[in-house]
């Protein structure tokens, strides 16, 4: 294995982590501040996929395409909180995951209902594509590099948000006493909405640029909830800092485990039985990752100030 | 006293009756996938199944479609409701390896039919083959061994192949690998419902490969291709139909374009059938036939061929007639391996665009009269 294929992995790894810190930025903060398990985050991300592709079908433009994305997984998320979520807060965690999880099966059928079930056609715009050289040699795709940097931005948008603004100050004090900061006269129930709206807008955003590499199709939202989970656990739940830095050892652990294990058993296998069982291995990591750190931290890396 | 018999003799009478009344029908549970993210697979094998019902225009064929939801548990319940209150003779319809050997052994070991118009898993053509198991799509290596085949036909010396690590995906390494001659430049199992192939796309750079070999059924295909395209890499690229279908293609796009793939089916096999399906299912459904529909309407084709010739509750001579497949296939020539497992040419196929659709052209043949190497294993 050279050293160009190890920093390009690398680079892969840090390109799925901020893909998932997207997803999980939006599941932690509704967790950590509504205390609500939303099973259904999984759905916007796939609304988002799906409003993009429509769009830019539509008119062709890229940004448009972001931006409907944008729109419509927040209105998805605004209009999902008034109607459903907000008469689960005060339930227990297994109403909220019945009901968003009869959410997931509305939204799936909802979209095949609209768009059909042949997945959709999204792809990359042509300023975007194609790879560009790094120093060192390292041939990398650009779209790729953009969403490194697309989420490094959100991040810290989101910190400076969370961390410098009175919106932020809200969420906070949400965080750590519901109760009080109604009683202080902050309309709780508009603060519930808009952070709901806003976490559903990072899914759709995320799924509108990851369905733009990969397939835009009902049921892609899932698998990408599950890793989510995975994320925000490891990361202590309802923390931002957390959810950032849980989403980035999930993407490089899961992208450089498969890489590195099958060349380990290598060592000791033949080709085709240590290419099986080291990706089998593989896919365990990141939930064996998981446990480790439960095992360390059972309130997660960064959890346990609420 | 009197009552009881006098009841019994109604019962025996309406039972004649209901016997009689069944005669000539035939009654046809497809169990497949209308739902989820699969669902593209299982409407278009159930829009060629019913074309080819509606085309035969005979009373005698009665269907019941269950969506099963790509789950195995479904669709055991749906195979025991079909059996046990719809009574029906004959099942078909289901897409997914796992879920076909879910239902399928237990359905013939009840004395029903089953003809697969999709899942050909080698557990069922080789020790676990059954007289009334009928597959009129192809055995699950098939179009892999055919991929090989194209390799060493282009000359294809240096293969990275590469599957999802599940037993389909691990029969198609092994499939391609039984034909083709070639080195191997590196050899992987990817996640099953894997998305994001960047690491692997690395991974091929950093290899010597002169060529690459993949089995992404569904959108993992997709995504795969769209961000093959991106990498800059431009080895060619063979791969089975699965990730090349009339339902796929048009989300894949440009990134498609110009990669040869092996399918037994394609819209411009030159042949009577085939042309008046094409048509028809056009005219029907406003699209193009995929491959998965194809095979949906052959499987009705040979099952209206089977009713002709025999009366299903005479086992014995039905599944004669069914192993005959005396019917006009999509495919051309159509005959049964002695698994019960299609015996037929595969062909290479180039991605094209047509006006504005992507679709295949035939560029040749990949295998002649190809059958499947478990047949040695079936003792039936």
């Amino acid at each position: 294995m050279t050293a160009i294929l190890f920093i390009e992995q690398v680079l892969n790894g840090l390109q799925f982590g901020v893909m998932l810190f997207l997803m999980a930025a939006g599941l932690t903060l509704v967790f950590g501040v509504m205390g609500l398990i939303n099973l259904a985050h999984g759905s916007l991300y796939m609304v988002g996929a799906f409003a993009a592709a429509a769009v830019a079908g539509a008119t062709g433009s890229f940004l448009l395409a972001l931006a409907a994305a944008l729109g419509a997984a927040a209105a998805a998320g605004a209009l999902v909180e008034l109607l459903v979520i907000r008469r689960l807060y005060a339930r227990d965690h297994l109403d909220q995951v019945l009901a968003t999880f009869a959410l997931i099966l509305i939204f799936s059928e909802g979209t095949r209902w609209a768009f059909g079930s042949f997945p959709l056609f999204l792809d990359i715009p042509d300023y975007l594509s194609g790879p560009v050289t790094l120093p060192g040699g390292i041939e990398y795709p650009l779209y790729r590099l953009t969403i490194i940097l697309t989420g490094l931005v959100i991040a810290a948008g989101l910190f400076w948000l969370i961390s410098r603004t009175r919106l932020g100050i809200r969420i906070r004090a949400g965080e750590s006493d519901r109760e009080m900061i109604a009683a202080l006269g902050v309309d709780i129930s508009k603060l519930y909405t808009l952070v709901f709206a806003l976490g559903a807008a990072l899914a759709g955003l995320a799924g509108a640029m990851v369905g733009a590499i990969q397939s835009v199709q009902v049921g892609m939202g899932e698998p990408v909830l599950i890793l989510a989970f995975v994320v925000i656990v490891i990361g202590g739940i309802g923390s931002i800092k957390g959810a950032l830095i849980g989403a980035i050892l999930v993407g490089m652990t899961d992208t450089l485990g498969g890489l590195l294990l099958p060349e380990v058993f290598k060592l000791f296998m033949e080709a085709s039985a240590a290419s099986t069982t080291g990706s089998a291995l593989a896919s365990m990591l990141i939930y064996i990752l998981m446990a480790g750190v439960l095992i360390w931290k059972p309130q997660g890396l960064f959890g346990g100030q609420a | 006293m009197k009552v009881k018999t006098l009841l019994a003799a109604g019962c025996a009478a309406m039972l004649a009756t209901a016997g009689m009344a069944d005669d000539h029908k035939v009654k046809v549970g497809m169990i497949t996938t209308l739902s989820g993210g699969g669902a593209g697979l299982g409407i278009d094998v159930r829009d060629g199944f019913l074309l080819a019902a509606k085309m035969a225009g005979n009373d005698a064929l009665e269907i019941v479609v269950e969506d099963d939801q790509r789950k195995p548990d479904i669709a055991v319940q749906l195979a025991d409701k079909m059996i046990q209150s719809e009574k029906v003779d004959v099942l078909t319809g289901i897409i997914w390896s796992n879920l076909a050997m879910a239902v399928v052994p237990a359905a013939t070991a009840q004395g029903k039919f089953y003809l697969s118009p999709n899942a050909g898993p080698s557990a069922l053509a080789g020790k676990g083959c059954h007289p009334n198991y009928f597959n009129v799509a192809w055995q699950n290596d098939n179009l892999h061994e055919a991929a090989g085949g194209y390799a060493n036909s282009a000359g294809f010396k240096n293969s990275f192949i590469l599957a999802p690590n599940y037993p389909a995906g691990q029969d198609a390494l092994t499939g391609y690998k039984r034909i083709y001659e070639g080195e191997l430049a590196g050899e992987v199992f990817t996640k099953l419902g894997q998305k994001d192939y960047a690491s692997e796309i690395a991974q091929i750079r950093a290899s010597e490969a002169d060529s690459v070999f993949f089995f992404l059924p569904g959108g993992m295909g997709i995504s795969f291709l769209k961000q093959y395209a991106d990498s800059g890499l431009d080895l060619p690229v063979v791969g089975p139909a699965f990730s090349f279908d009339q339902g796929i293609l048009q989300a894949v796009g440009d990134a498609a374009m110009g990669v040869k793939n092996t399918s037994q089916w394609n819209k411009d096999i030159d042949n009577a059938a085939n042309t008046a399906f094409v048509e028809a299912f056009q005219a029907e459904y406003g699209r193009l036939p995929s491959l998965y529909a194809s095979q949906g309407y052959d499987t009705a084709n040979l099952l209206l061929s089977a009713m002709a010739k025999a009366d299903v509750s005479d086992a014995e001579a039905f599944r004669a007639a069914l192993k005959d497949a005396d019917f006009a296939s999509t495919r051309g020539d159509f005959a049964f391996a002695a698994n019960n497992h299609p015996i037929q040419d595969i062909y290479v196929r180039e991605v094209i665009k047509e006006g504005e659709v992507y679709t295949n052209k035939i560029i040749g043949t990949a295998l002649e009269e190809h059958s499947n190497v478990y047949v040695e294993d079936c003792k039936m």
